[in-house]
């Protein structure tokens, strides 16, 4: 591929960004529709432990197909079209070309949404395939799933091909792998011909690359793009960005098999992927590193941009959550934290805290500019971010902490397993409260989305609060 | 040509690399294995029920693999021997679980061989154990003001009882009781070539 003659041509932000607006935008609004909806199944989901006897003569409403419900809500649902929306819009802008066939990305995401819809419904009507995180019916759901993903990879990957920058940006990488890697564990983990524990590892396969091939590349693609573009400087060091993303490419892909340590595999199997996890901290220090050296000095732009509050507070839950994955691979921890809401507690510092906050903020930064008019209101932008917050912290400390006493009581032969239920109650009732929190904290959010798509266009410069003021730089700290 | 072909190749690379440890190699192995002429495959009512243990979510709160003892203390909770490979010959999707809300279930069936205590505990587990948490799935159920021939009918002690009506176990909770009380891998395996399987 060569430049075309054209690339001398003026290309304005706007020429770039305007084919890819409808597909964007109608991303984001479905988005947030499947945010609300996967919030109040996952707030069932959560009183149920609490009130077992609330609401259990219907059937769909049973805790076992609402936590199903839930999960594939907000991952395909909210999650997944957040990301296809961010990387319809940033892609073009990045490789200085617009989006291919914007119609076909538009159509993809609209039937996205379609079987979406029929799998929740599949899932409440008791329709599954019983593989957690698959568990939409491979007979209807999962083709509907490829053909849409495989329309808007097409638009993204022609764009890419076609584009006229001669240098990648590092968020390209991550963006452009994760529509190579998705239908490769997407088609696998949906072959219906394993069984046994060798369909466990294939499950745990899929469910782990799906977590760092699909949510955590485009997830960490858009933190690479947020944090320069925000603070107008350009990321730390290309080397530990290059680092980064080989290292992750190739060692997360072994990391299935620390789904089911102690588990009936054979022994080798576990143990690559307890080794494998180990080896997560080159790319993750890399990248933490990258990030934070790219923030060093500018941490007050934070107070002017939620864009940027979002986005930096996802790139530290990464690390964190890594971290304490990393930790938990470990057997000696394992043994004690496996089966129990510890688990849940890391799940969700890692797709709400890392990437529902990144997807947060990459909404607050990209609807004005489809739209061309700013938020009306920046006092729902603070409320969202501290209720999200606040609801997540407890969340999160709830489970951890009844977790580990839910495990300790599971691993002493002595006590009555009696014990191990009671001890995480307590905790269980917080993850509730939390929960209500959290929904507030999705409806304010919906709410300020729907009055600013019907506001009329802002006259005049843009109010502030997507863009820094000029701050107060200190003087060169032992780092710079 | 440009590195966008380098980049997609490489990152090509790494997942087929990666399929080919995790994916193909186990399956070259798992392949010499012959199922455990103990753990005979599901009937026809077993594999209904088993899919109604599927559909309701019933994973999502309890494991079935029993770990090491070299590694927890699983078996001294009464779960049963540590799991190999050929205990799950015949299942599919599998369900080994997470979580564990609940108790590990690969072993109930030995462990709670009794038909009418897991009907009952299905309809309402609150009558059989006071502080359990499980849902009651009385849609399972039927209440009807008499049980006709054949009804399996379900006495749940007050103050879960319904006077003048009684409640009768509808096909899917025979079913699922039957999957629950074949699960019953106490057995010593059968050595088989490739039964390496420990933690
Ligand atoms: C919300 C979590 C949850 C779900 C969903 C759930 N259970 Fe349970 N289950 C428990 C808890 C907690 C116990 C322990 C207390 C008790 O015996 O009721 C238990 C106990 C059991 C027991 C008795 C085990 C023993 O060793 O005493 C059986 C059998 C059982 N469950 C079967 C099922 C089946 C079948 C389903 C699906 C239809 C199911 N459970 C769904 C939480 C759950
Ligand atoms: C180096 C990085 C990471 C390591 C080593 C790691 C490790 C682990 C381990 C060992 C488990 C299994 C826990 C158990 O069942 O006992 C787990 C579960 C999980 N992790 Fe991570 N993790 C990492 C990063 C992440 C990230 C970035 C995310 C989110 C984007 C994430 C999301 C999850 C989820 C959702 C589960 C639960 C899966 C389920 O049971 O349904 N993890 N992780
Ligand atoms: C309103 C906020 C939320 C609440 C109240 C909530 C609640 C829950 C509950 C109750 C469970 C089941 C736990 C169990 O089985 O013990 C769960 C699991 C899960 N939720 Fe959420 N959740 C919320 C937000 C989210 C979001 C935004 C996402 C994804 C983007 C998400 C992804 C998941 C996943 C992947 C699991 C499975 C975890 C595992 O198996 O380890 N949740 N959630």
């Amino acid at each position: 591929m060569t430049a075309p003659a054209a690339s001398t041509d003026v290309v304005t932000l706007r020429d770039l960004d305007e084919p890819g607006r409808v597909p964007a935008l109608v991303a984001f609004v479905s988005a947030v529709a499947w945010l609300l909806v996967g919030s109040l199944l996952g707030l069932v989901a959560s009183l149920k432990f609490n009130f077992p006897d609330w609401w259990t003569g219907w059937a769909p409403a049973t805790f076992g197909r609402v936590r199903a419900a839930h999960l594939n809500a907000m991952i395909y649902g909210w999650a997944s079209l957040a990301m296809l929306g961010i990387s319809v819009w940033l892609v073009p802008r990045l490789v200085h070309a617009p989006l291919r066939w914007p119609r076909v990305a538009t159509g993809g995401i609209v039937f996205w949404n379609g079987a979406i819809l029929v799998g929740v419904l599949a899932l409440l009507a008791g329709w599954t395939d019983g593989l957690e995180w698959l568990e939409f019916p491979r007979s209807v759901v999962d083709p509907m799933l490829i053909v849409a993903g495989g329309m808007v990879g097409v638009t993204l990957l022609g764009t890419v091909l076609g584009g006229r920058a001669r240098h990648l940006y590092v968020s390209v990488w991550y963006v452009a792998a994760a529509f190579v890697w998705f239908p490769i564990i997407f088609v696998t983990g949906n072959l219906p011909v394993f069984r046994g524990v060798e369909s466990a590892a294939v499950n745990w396969f899929y469910a782990h690359n799906a977590l760092g091939f699909w949510l955590t590349a485009i997830g960490l693609g858009a933190v690479y793009y947020f944090i320069p573009k925000v603070l107008g400087r350009p990321i730390y060091s290309y080397q530990l960005s290059l680092l980064g993303f080989w290292t992750l490419a190739f060692f997360y892909a072994l990391n299935g098999m620390h789904h089911l340590i102690g588990g009936p595999l054979p022994t080798w199997m576990i143990t690559t992927s307890i080794v494998a996890s180990v080896l997560m901290v080159i790319p993750v220090a890399a990248v933490a590193v990258n990030h934070h050296m790219s923030m060093v000095g500018r941490f007050a732009s934070l107070r002017y941009s939620p864009t940027l509050r979002f986005v930096v507070l996802g790139a530290v839950a990464y690390t964190a959550v890594s971290l304490q994955g990393i930790f938990t691979a470990f057997r000696e921890v394992n043994r004690i934290t496996h089966f129990t809401h510890w688990t849940i507690a890391h799940s969700h510092v890692g797709v709400y805290a890392f990437v529902t906050f990144v997807m947060f903020g990459s909404v607050y930064y990209v609807i004005p500019r489809l739209v061309g008019r700013d938020w009306p209101d920046g006092r729902l932008i603070a409320w969202h971010f501290w209720l999200a917050l606040g609801g997540i912290g407890a969340f999160v400390l709830a489970l951890n902490l009844g977790g580990v006493l839910q495990g300790l009581a599971l691993m002493d032969p002595q006590v009555p397993f009696q014990a191990s239920v009671e001890a995480a109650a307590p905790w269980l009732a917080v993850r509730s409260l939390a929960g209500v929190v959290l929904t507030a904290a999705h409806l304010v959010f919906a709410w300020h989305l729907w009055k600013v798509l019907r506001r009329a266009p802002t006259v005049g410069p843009l109010p502030p609060w997507h863009d820094p003021r000029p701050v107060v730089v200190p003087p060169p700290g032992p780092w710079s | 040509m440009t590195r966008i072909w380098a980049l997609l190749l490489g990152a090509t690379a790494a997942m087929t690399f990666a399929l080919v440890v995790l994916v193909a190699i186990p399956r070259v192995q798992l392949r010499t294995l012959e199922p455990d002429p103990q753990v005979p495959p599901y009937t026809a009512t077993q594999l209904a029920g088993r899919r109604i243990y599927v559909s309701e979510g019933c994973v999502y709160c309890h494991s079935q693999q029993v770990r090491d003892p070299s590694f927890t203390y699983d078996t001294l909770r009464g779960w049963g021997r540590p799991s190999v490979p050929t205990d799950y010959s015949w299942d599919t999707p599998h369900l080994l679980g997470t979580m564990r809300t609940g108790p590990d279930l690969i072993n109930v069936g030995s462990r709670l061989p009794d038909r009418s205590w897991h009907l009952l505990h299905l309809y309402q587990p609150r009558a059989v154990v006071p502080w359990s948490i499980m849902p009651a799935f009385p849609y399972l159920f039927e209440v009807k003001p008499a049980a006709a021939d054949g009804d399996v009918v379900v006495v749940p002690p007050s103050p879960y009882a319904l006077p003048g009506r009684v409640v009768v176990a509808r096909p899917g909770a025979l079913a699922l009781v039957d999957y629950l009380l074949s699960l019953d891998r106490t057995k010593p395996p059968v050595a088989t070539p490739a039964a390496g399987a420990a933690p």
